[in-house]
């Protein structure tokens, strides 16, 4: 429909002969929903988008660079300011990779605290990706009931860790410390109070059909053009693509647990529309309940700090780990030459690979629907720029 | 009487005209619009509060009452900014004719039986009129702001002002057309008694038409309802200052007093169009149950109570516009423009053609 638009006003304009010329609109980098210092150039016809570019490195703080100077463990508070909404899936990457490099065996325990760790930060993550999605469409009220459930969650780590937001908690080769004897409790309890809030925000927001009006059909994403761009996550699933790494390539405890990967079906539109996208979400916060409560079943007893070697040195060599954060596959390419300090970490954060296919679903719709599609992109800057 | 004592004081009827002339205009200004405005945005901040699982403004006197009165005088004492490359005469006018557009609109709505402005027999037409001015005010605003934002929100909000008064219109005219007259003060005395003699369901006096009337009086009071939410710039049609593309739309780049007209003028805006909507559908100032000035052989009660009953209306409308914005997303310029010109005028036309049938019979 909205590529009919563009067809319209470009011949309107021919018969009139009036003499009409592309606006430039800076969107950003101060701009209430660019998610970040993110500054999008957008090409105008009217209100038809005919270009995105996006500028980025507004947030660049050399985390690749700053690695090599820095001893292994040291660059794990580092990893937390990445993904700054999923620390927790930024540290449990890194430990992941190095535990390959190093080939070290991490007691059950801490297996799976991280994977309770890493699935209650997918719901916080998840729960902002979903408020400021109900924000950016106009509806303010979601985002708080969002936030109300976020802040239970970051009670969560901080009676664990004593951090709300960059929590150093998972190490290479354990955690920094055990959790709180109230912790099992706790998560159990909010995931109980967790549940019909989720029903609450999908009555308030999933199915009104407003906000079906402006979301579906706006911004498909086709699943090829997805596939060769790299986009992974809920974006590719969004897309009906079953690819999960927590299935297709399991690391940590992933595979004795039983989940499922909810993929966009296109109830309301295309598949691969932004509706979809954000659907996928909402659905994979219950399984990450799902996740959690059974981890928690199964909880074994033991120490969390025995496997951490007490000094790091691996053998010349290199390394891919990579994990499913909630934003997609968060890979470090770690290069050793032997050293106490990683001679390169390369980092792929999903975030950067998403923000490139802008230009390519946003051709053709309005103004309004760029700042639908970057929002059911749910992109983190700090991740982008490093 | 207020004339003839100035003519008193002064000696002189042109300067007793004036002085008089000017404390009329600025009576409903500092009697009803101020403390309505400064209410308003409490109730807003309250309301939106309550919504979202919060408590909203709490420390400046109980429950933060006089909050909206610091955040004003804050306003009044902020610096006039006016940026290098604004058309500065435009920028200047456009926040007083927005304001004078909305504020105008009070000179017709009848507060009570003995409390109008003027009583104008043209009442809902000079209204629909008057309040055109704001759209003049919003455009300029955004064209002599110099700024993208500002112009796109403009131009979409005239757009929107623009579609939208015609439902309202043809609803309004569906309304003259049953009673006969334009003047808001006599389509309210035509509602007095009980609340069967509402326009809402059906107007006074029990015939076959008052029953046919009825679904059609309520599709008129919807249509006529969410347009003036487009009108007024509110959700799901906040479009023209929608937060999350456009900054704030036309007032992007005002402050301090300018930003403070503005808004001043949107919250009036809530009030007058609510006002329409309880004037001609909902009695206007008549009690739905009698009055009790009556019951008592208290007749100086009847203005109070009349006044009561057409702020509590008006107020409810205003509520319920506040209610619908903390619930609802925001709707696409394009499918903003497809609810008006294609559901909304279809249907009021129907509606219309209907209410003409019904009224020939």
């Amino acid at each position: 429909m909205s590529q009919d638009l563009t067809k319209n006003t470009k011949v309107s304009s021919q018969s009139s002969k009036i003499r009409t010329e592309e606006m430039i609109l800076n969107m950003g980098p101060q701009h209430p929903s660019t998610h970040g210092v993110l500054r999008l150039e957008l090409g105008l016809e009217g209100e038809i988008v005919t270009k995105v570019i996006p500028h980025i490195g507004y947030l660049h703080r050399c985390f690749e660079k700053h690695c090599e100077a820095m001893t292994y463990p040291q660059v794990v508070p580092y990893t937390d300011r990445m993904d700054y909404l999923a620390s927790m899936g930024n540290e449990f990457g890194y430990a992941v990779a190095m535990e390959k490099l190093l080939g070290i065996e991490v007691p059950q325990r801490v297996e799976y605290i991280r994977v309770i760790m890493a699935e209650l930060q997918r719901i916080a993550s998840h729960l902002v990706a979903l408020g400021t999605y109900g924000a950016d469409i106009g509806a303010f009220t979601p985002f708080l009931f969002c936030f109300i459930d976020r802040e239970k969650i970051l009670h969560l780590f901080e009676i664990t860790c004593g951090a709300r937001l960059l929590y150093n908690y998972i190490w290479v080769g354990g955690l920094s410390h055990d959790i709180h004897p109230d912790f099992v409790r706790k998560t159990r309890e909010f995931i109980k109070e967790f549940r019909p809030n989720l029903k609450e925000i999908n009555d308030l927001l999933t199915h009104n059909r407003i906000f079906i009006d402006r979301t579906a059909n706006v911004g498909v994403l086709p699943i090829e053009t997805a596939i060769n761009f790299g986009v992974s996550g809920p974006n590719l699933r969004g897309s009906g693509m079953k690819w999960d790494i927590r299935r297709d390539d399991p690391y940590s405890v992933y595979s004795k647990l039983d989940f499922d990967i909810p993929v966009g079906k296109g109830t309301y539109g295309t598949t691969g529309d932004s509706w979809d996208r954000y659907f996928v979400r909402v659905l994979e916060m219950e399984e990450s309940c799902k996740i959690i409560e059974q981890a928690l079943d199964q909880l074994p007893e033991g120490d969390v700090t025995s496997a951490i070697p007490k000094r790091i040195k691996p053998n010349v060599g290199h390394v891919y780990g990579r994990v499913e954060n909630p934003r997609g596959e968060l890979g470090y390419f770690i290069v050793s030459d032997g050293s106490t300090s990683p001679y390169r970490v390369k980092v792929r954060p999903p975030s950067f690979v998403t923000l490139q296919i802008m230009d390519e679903i946003c051709k053709g719709y309005m103004v309004a629907d760029v700042v639908t599609i970057l929002g059911s992109l749910d992109i983190v800057l700090g991740e982008i720029d490093r | 009487m207020m004339y003839d004592f100035f003519v008193d004081l002064f000696g002189s009827s042109t300067l007793a005209g004036i002085i008089s002339g000017l404390i009329q205009a600025f009576l409903p200004l500092f009697t009803f619009i101020l403390p309505f405005a400064l209410f308003a945005v409490w109730l807003e901040r309250k309301v939106s509060a309550h919504m979202q699982d919060r408590l909203g403004p709490m420390r400046v006197g109980w429950h933060g009452w006089k909050q909206t009165i610091a955040d004003i005088l804050k306003l009044i004492q902020k610096e006039d900014i006016v940026a290098k490359d604004n058309d500065k005469l435009l920028f200047n006018i456009a926040p007083v004719l927005t304001f004078a557009g909305s504020y105008a609109a009070f000179a017709a709505i009848p507060f009570s039986g003995y409390f109008i402005g003027t009583e104008l027999d043209l009442g809902v037409f000079y209204i629909v009129a008057v309040t055109g001015l704001v759209v003049a005010g919003i455009l300029m605003a955004g064209w002599a702001s110099n700024n993208k934002y500002s112009l796109l929100g403009s131009m979409r909000s005239v757009a929107q002002i623009v579609s939208y008064e015609i439902p309202t219109m043809l609803v309004l005219l569906s309304l003259v057309m049953i009673s006969g007259t334009m003047s808001l003060h006599t389509l309210s005395e035509m509602q007095t008694g009980y609340i069967w003699n509402w326009f809402i369901l059906g107007g006074p006096g029990f015939t076959l038409s008052k029953f046919l009337l009825i679904p059609l009086m309520f599709t008129g009071f919807l249509i006529i309802y969410i347009s003036t939410l487009a009108e007024v710039n509110r959700t799901p049609f906040d479009i023209p200052e929608a937060e999350s593309e456009l900054v704030s739309g036309y007032h992007t780049e005002y402050s301090g007093m300018k930003f403070a007209m503005f808004f001043l003028a949107e919250y009036a805006n809530m009030f007058a169009v609510s006002a329409i909507v309880a004037a001609v559908f909902f009695g206007g100032y008549q009690s739905p149950f009698g009055y009790l000035g009556n019951l008592v052989g208290a007749e100086w009660l009847i203005p109070v109570e009349q006044f009561f009953w057409f702020t509590a209306k008006g107020l409810f409308f205003v509520f319920v516009q506040m209610w619908l914005r903390w619930t609802l997303p925001r709707l696409r310029v394009d499918q903003l423009m497809t609810t008006s010109w294609k559901y909304l005028i279809p249907i009021a036309f129907v509606n219309l053609i209907l209410i003409g049938l019904i009224t020939l019979l």
